[in-house]
């Protein structure tokens, strides 16, 4: 599993302003708050499309960070999500409290789940959540720790549309 | 097929988006796992659902499905029907189980999602 620094990880797609935020959104996700799941992503979608970002590039953002909060729903303790809008393209930082991935290799596999049936027979433990997480963000960055918590890093790109 | 058209068929209720029922719908997929229809979700497809949570509402706004089919006489609450009202998606009950809802759209020409391009 590659890991990159902040810098690295921008300066791989020839991004040169890494560091030039304009502007930034932070969300709080709670654990099991089933009802409220979602509502960050949400916002984030009504911010993209304040901004008038491209309806294709919002999708990809948004059905991402919509996994990736569902995921910390489901199976963190609960944490936080950051929005940061830089000059060509948006990334998404998440970072939970725990309980962490033991087997990050595994966890990434396509179907992989250790979701319940009660979450299950809710819509969501089909184990595709990281499938599309990558394959709508342009880099994807995993960092986790057991008894510490999760961190995913996303980036992505404007494109022509 | 316009929205419209799919209600006929499918005997179906409209429990919001009256305005939505001349939308053109190219396309549906039926899942009850929320992850499996953002992998292949588009915007003008159909998609039936034996849910009837609000994550259903969720997964359509973000990946922008206009139209949510909900089978087997599965009615949402109200709450559920408001959250779509508000981001204009339609939503239609049928009292037909999975099976047969997807085979009545089919038959009358409905593609699956699989055949199009992700737009
Ligand atoms: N934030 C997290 N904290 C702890 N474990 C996680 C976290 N995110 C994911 N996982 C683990 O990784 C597995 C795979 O996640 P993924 O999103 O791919 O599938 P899923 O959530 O189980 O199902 P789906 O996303 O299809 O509804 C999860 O079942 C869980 O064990
Ligand atoms: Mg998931």
């Amino acid at each position: 599993m590659a890991l990159y620094t902040r810098q690295a990880f921008f300066h791989a797609l020839d991004f040169q302003m890494y560091d030039k935020i304009f502007a930034e959104y932070i969300f709080t996700i709670s654990h099991g708050n089933f009802e409220m799941a979602g509502s960050a992503s949400s916002s984030i979608k009504k911010i993209l499309k304040h901004m008038e970002m491209g309806k294709a590039f919002i999708r990809r953002v948004c059905i991402a960070c919509y996994e990736v909060e569902m995921n910390m729903v489901i199976h963190s303790i609960g944490g936080k999500i950051r929005l940061e809008i830089l000059p060509n393209g948006v990334t998404i930082i998440a970072e939970d409290f725990g309980p962490g991935i033991p087997d990050i290799e595994k966890a990434l596999k396509d179907g992989f789940s250790t979701a319940s049936k009660e979450i299950i027979s809710k819509g969501f433990g089909a184990g595709r959540g990281f499938s599309n997480i990558k394959l709508n963000s342009d880099r994807f960055n995993i960092n986790s720790q057991v008894g510490k918590g999760t961190r995913l890093e996303l980036l992505f790109i404007f494109r022509k549309e | 097929m316009k929205t419209r058209e799919i209600c006929k068929l499918l005997n179906a209720k409209v429990l919001a988006g009256e305005h939505l029922l001349d939308n053109d719908i190219e396309s549906a997929f039926g899942s009850d796992l929320m992850s499996d229809v953002l992998t292949f979700a588009n915007g003008r497809m159909a998609l039936l659902t034996g849910l009837n949570n609000p994550q259903v509402i969720r997964t359509a706004e973000m990946s922008d499905i206009p139209l949510i089919i909900f089978v087997r006489g599965r009615t949402p609450s109200e709450e559920v029907v408001k959250m779509a009202s508000e981001r204009d998606i339609c939503i239609l009950a049928t009292e037909f189980i999975m099976y047969e809802a997807c085979g009545t759209l089919y038959k009358a020409g409905l593609l699956p999602c699989t055949r199009l391009s992700n737009v």
